[in-house]
Parts: C-alpha cells; sequence; structure tokens
C-alpha cells in the first residue's frame, strides 16, 4: 500500500501545528475526517484539508511532499510508524516522539526531537538551536532514541539529554551537551565555546575539538577505550562517518568539575 | 545387560539419567586469545560439580573476534547450578574474583533470551567506588568500571534458563587406561564441536565416578565400586574381565537437546574409533530413572 500523503497547496498564510498528522491519530480516519482536522495556530481556522490534497494510502506510512518552514510540530508525539517530509520543517520536529521513524529531508528549526524519548529522527539538513532539548520550565530533555542530524546545529545541542544518542555529523553551536544528565552526543566537526558545560555525565564525543573548552575539565590522558568499540558498533549503524570517530585512541576530558563531573569528553587524539 | 554391538564395541542397553538445572552464560573478551582463555579458564576453575563446587562451568566455545560485541577475541563460557540463587552467587563471585582481575578482559551476557535475568556488571559496578559509567546501547546496558589498566566493560545482566539439563554422561571401557582415554579423548573432542554443552570435568573427563552415598557419616558421594577394575574380583563388579580401566563423560547442555547432540557424537566417535584402538566398551550412569526426568538411551543415540 503507498503512503498516505499530505501534498501542499500553497504556502500557509500562518505557522501550522501538524501535531495531529501521526500514525496513531490517523488511525481509523478517512480522508474527509483527515482533511477536517484542524491544524491552525492563529484566529483564523486552517484545517489540514486547506493546507494539503491528500492521497489516500497507508496510516503508518505517512508522506508531506515539499515541505515548508511554517510546518511546526511535525511528528511530535508520534509513538509508531513512518513520517517522511520532502524538505524542510519549523520547529520541534519530533518533539516527545515514543517511537516510530521520522525523516526530514531538509533543515528543521529549533527545538527538534525535543524530549524525545524513543524512535528515531533524521534530519538530512541543518536543525536549529536547543536540538533535543527542553522546553523552558521542563528538568530533562531527551530520553531515549536516535536523533541523527547529517549536517550543522545550532547552540545548546542535547541540552539536559538524560539517554539516547544525538548524532551530528556536522558542526555544532556553542554550549553543545549542556547541562547533560547522561546519554551520548558525538558531533563529527567542531562545536563552538565550552561543549558539556555543567554537564554531570554521559558522553560527548568531538571529532575536532571544539573552540574553546571550558577550564572545568580535567585531561585524563589517552586510551583505547573498549566501551569506544560498543558505542562504534551501535553509532555506526546511523553514521560511518561517526562510528570511525569512536574506533581510535581517544582523549578523555572528565568533566564538568564544576557539576558532578562524572561525564566524559572524548577526542580524537590524532 | 543386553549389548549392542558397533564396531567391536560394545554398546550398552542403558540410559543416561540427567537433571533440571539452571544455567547461564557469559561471553569474556580480551585483547589476545591467549587473556580471553586465561580469564575464563580461571574463572572456570574448580567447576566440576555442584557436589562441591556450587556450580558446574567450562568453556563452551572460542569466539573470533567477528562474533564478540567489541570485536576482541573471546570465549564462551556455561555455568550450571542447582537453583537461581547459587547460579548468581557463583556468577558474581567468579566474574568478580576472576574476569574482573583478568588483564584487560570485558564481559558480556551469553544468552540472548531465557526465563529470568542474572545481576552480571549490575554485581561489578560498585567495585568503581562511584566512578562505574553505566551505556545503554539500544536494548543492552553495560557497566564501564575504572581499573589500574584502563576500564573494565561489563554488561549489566545475561539472562538465565530453566529448561537446562546436568548429567548426561557416557560411561567409556577399555582394556588399558591408554586405550580407554584415547577413546574418550575422541569423544571429548567430538562433543566440544557441539553448541550449548560443555564437559566440567578436567579435560572434560571424569575417573572417579562416583555413587549415591558412603559408609562413612558426612559423605554424600563415594566411589562408584561396582565400575572400580581393581576391585572386579571383591565387589559386585559391573565389569567384566578384559575390562582394566574405566573414564566418564559428563555432559551439562542448554537444553536437552544439546545433551542428547554431544552424547550422540562422542558415541559416533569412540565407534569410529573402534574396539582395537579405543574403548571395549560404553555404558552410561543412571538411578534406575527414579531421580532425574531426562533419560538418554544410548540404543537411541547410536550413528
Amino acid at each position: 500500500m503507498s503512503s498516505l500523503t499530505f501534498s501542499p497547496r500553497d504556502g500557509p498564510e500562518q505557522r501550522l501545528d501538524l501535531s495531529p498528522l501521526i500514525a496513531q491519530n490517523l488511525a481509523g480516519k478517512t480522508v474527509a475526517e483527515i482533511e477536517r482536522i484542524e491544524v491552525g495556530t492563529t484566529r483564523v481556522r486552517v484545517s489540514a484539508g486547506d493546507i494539503f490534497r491528500i492521497h489516500d494510502g497507508d496510516r503508518d506510512s505517512i508522506l508531506i511532499e515539499s515541505g515548508a518552514e511554517r510546518f511546526d510540530r511535525v511528528g511530535m508525539g508520534m509513538t509508531s510508524g513512518a513520517i517522511r517530509v520532502e524538505g524542510q520543517v519549523g520547529v520541534e520536529a519530533g518533539r516527545l516522539m515514543s517511537g516510530g521513524a521520522l525523516t526530514i529531508g531538509g533543515d528543521a528549526g529549533p527545538f527538534a526531537g525535543s524530549g524525545m524519548k524513543g524512535g528515531t529522527l533524521e534530519i538530512k539538513g541543518n536543525a536549529g538551536e536547543r536540538l533535543g532539548g527542553p522546553l523552558s520550565g521542563e528538568t530533562i530533555g531527551m530520553s531515549g532514541g536516535v536523533l541523527h542530524v547529517r549536517g550543522d546545529v545550532g547552540a545548546r545541542a542535547g541540552d539536559r539529554l538524560r539517554r539516547g544518542f544525538i548524532l551530528i555529523e556536522g558542526r555544532a553551536g556553542a554550549y553543545a551537551g549542556s547541562r547533560m544528565i547522561a546519554g551520548t552526543l558525538a558531533i563529527g566537526d567542531e562545536a563552538g565555546d565550552l561543549p558539556g558545560y555543567l554537564m554531570s555525565r554521559g558522553t560527548i564525543l568531538l571529532g575536532r575539538g571544539a573552540a574553546l573548552f571550558s577550564p572545568t575539565f580535567g585531561d585524563c590522558g589517552e586510551h583505547d577505550l573498549v566501551a569506544a568499540q560498543l558505542l562504534a558498533n551501535y553509532v555506526g549503524q546511523a553514521s560511518a562517518k561517526l562510528a570511525g570517530l569512536f574506533r581510535q585512541p581517544l582523549r578523555r576530558l572528565a568533566g564538568d568539575l564544576a557539576a558532578l563531573g562524572k561525564g566524559e569528553i572524548l577526542l580524537p587524539s590524532r | 545387560m543386553p549389548e549392542l554391538m558397533a564396531n567391536g564395541i560394545a554398546i550398552d542397553d542403558t540410559f543416561a539419567e540427567a537433571f533440571d538445572m539452571r544455567a547461564t552464560a557469559i561471553v569474556i573478551t580480551a585483547p589476545t586469545d591467549r587473556w580471553a582463555a586465561q580469564a575464563a579458564t580461571t574463572m572456570t576453575g574448580f567447576a566440576t560439580s555442584v557436589i562441591a563446587c556450587g556450580c558446574e562451568a567450562a568453556v563452551e566455545s572460542v569466539r573470533s573476534s567477528e562474533q564478540t560485541p567489541d570485536g576482541r577475541p573471546g570465549v564462551r563460557v556455561l555455568m550450571f547450578a542447582v537453583s537461581t540463587a547459587e547460579l548468581q552467587k557463583q556468577l558474581q563471585n567468579r566474574v568478580g574474583q576472576c574476569v574482573l582481575t583478568s588483564p584487560g578482559s570485558a564481559c558480556y551476557a551469553g544468552l540472548d533470551s531465557g526465563e529470568d535475568k542474572l545481576k552480571l556488571g549490575d554485581a561489578i559496578r560498585f567495585f568503581g567506588d562511584g566512578w562505574q559509567i553505566a551505556k545503554r546501547l539500544g536494548a543492552r546496558r553495560y557497566w564501564r568500571v575504572p581499573v589500574m589498566d584502563g576500564e573494565f566493560v561489563c554488561e549489566s545482566t545475561t539472562y538465565l534458563t530453566k529448561k537446562a539439563v546436568g548429567g548426561g554422561n557416557l560411561i567409556v571401557m577399555g582394556k588399558s587406561a591408554a586405550k580407554t582415554l584415547a577413546a574418550t579423548e575422541a569423544a571429548v573432542e567430538a562433543m566440544r564441536e557441539i553448541a550449548d554443552v560443555i564437559m566440567p570435568f578436567p579435560g572434560g573427563i571424569a575417573r572417579s565416578g562416583s555413587k549415591v552415598g558412603s559408609k562413612y557419616k558426612g559423605a554424600s558421594a563415594s566411589t562408584n565400586d561396582p565400575y572400580c577394575p581393581t576391585l572386579k574380583g571383591a565387589v559386585d563388579s559391573a565389569l567384566s574381565p578384559e575390562i582394566a580401566s574405566v573414564l566418564e563423560i559428563v555432559i551439562d547442555g542448554l537444553t536437552s537437546e544439546a545433551v542428547a547432540a554431544a552424547m550422540r557424537a562422542g558415541l559416533a566417535a569412540i565407534i569410529e574409533l573402534g574396539a582395537e584402538r579405543g574403548a571395549l566398551r560404553v555404558g552410561a550412569g543412571n538411578y534406575g530413572g527414579k531421580l532425574g526426568r531426562h533419560h538418554y538411551h544410548l540404543k537411541d543415540l547410536l550413528p
């Protein structure tokens, strides 16, 4: 069966909340019922049928043709199935998702994968700030799953990461892995200032170092870590580039010693 | 006892009687084959019989670097005990004292499923004194415990099976010690090709098979005098005059099918070697069929 396909009519005149368009919400609904789902965010009421031409298909396989920067909360709260967006999306893509696979063909805005608990989120372009991080007032960020960005990301990627993997093949902004509780954050290229700022536990791998390191990380020297091989094998399922970074002697910086100090930053020694 | 003949070897029309046991498996890796084997050998020392060792354990197979979680050489160890509590105690003590301490070692679950779980790294992690780090990779969780040569990596748990069987056996009888040993060695070598079984006695062979009870108070087992060739003329012996040496292979398996497969492979190897170079007779140990629910009739296992 082909995918349930949403083909945008024209550029939306307001930001859209597409969080209702997920498999568990669409199961059992007819196309007409799906067209009546409200997706607007202003006083002007907008339904899915106003924005998209909807072609019937498998509710567990959703395709959004031609994304837009105003498509917010794509895949938010999804628990199963697959959603594929051919293009960019707005804020909070995949926020609080706990299962399934969300694929963004282009760029994603801030808070992509915010608080996600499981499943996989792949962003083929760049992502905005606070990737996987909590919204204001929330105490933990991402707590499970795999968040994979093939491009660059903004500041505070992995803020308050608690469990799961954030894999960034490009560069990261300042404060990557800030306040990390645990989990693993891998950055293929250079990170901005102060990675791991106030992290308690967890692992940050920096493929090409950082612009500025906090003096509150202690150099523990270079090591061949068995655990790095396990990480490489796991990360390799998503990114061969990042897996390769783990398969070499790594310099270990322990920190942030201004916080609990049981986290680590790993750096290739060559 | 009615006998079958195969390649000049008498096969007793009898059966091996085996018992339900609890079992687990772990994979030990190290920087080299030698150190993986060393850790496993140390861990499985003094683990021949539950009668006095607490468990029965041995190396089941050697794993290449492509077959281990961390890409290093390894071995798979099976461990059997009579209760879950005893198995947990033995696993914890032996991994803690023998694998954790071995240079460069790491330790992983060797069973991917089972009725219950046993603590592996979850029991050892406290050695890290607060510096241990947990890392969850998909469904698996590992502990990284800092030690003096780096880190000891240990999976948090391993599975336990309640379908394990202990006490499958073959009794190999020959006209000289050398020929009996040759036949028994051939059988053990063939059995080692079978997955999910171990032969826990030294080199897979026991020369001091036992009977239940003793004339002495406090001894739960004593020498199996009907099978002692030096007592042939003094007791109600099970041996004919030409038998001068008897050895036993005890087999523990994760499943009853694995034990049967190992016994079948061992019997085939003994028969292939023939009476001239090896055994004259093969039997099996049982307790009349009343104690263990697993009965392996030799006639059903002939090649």
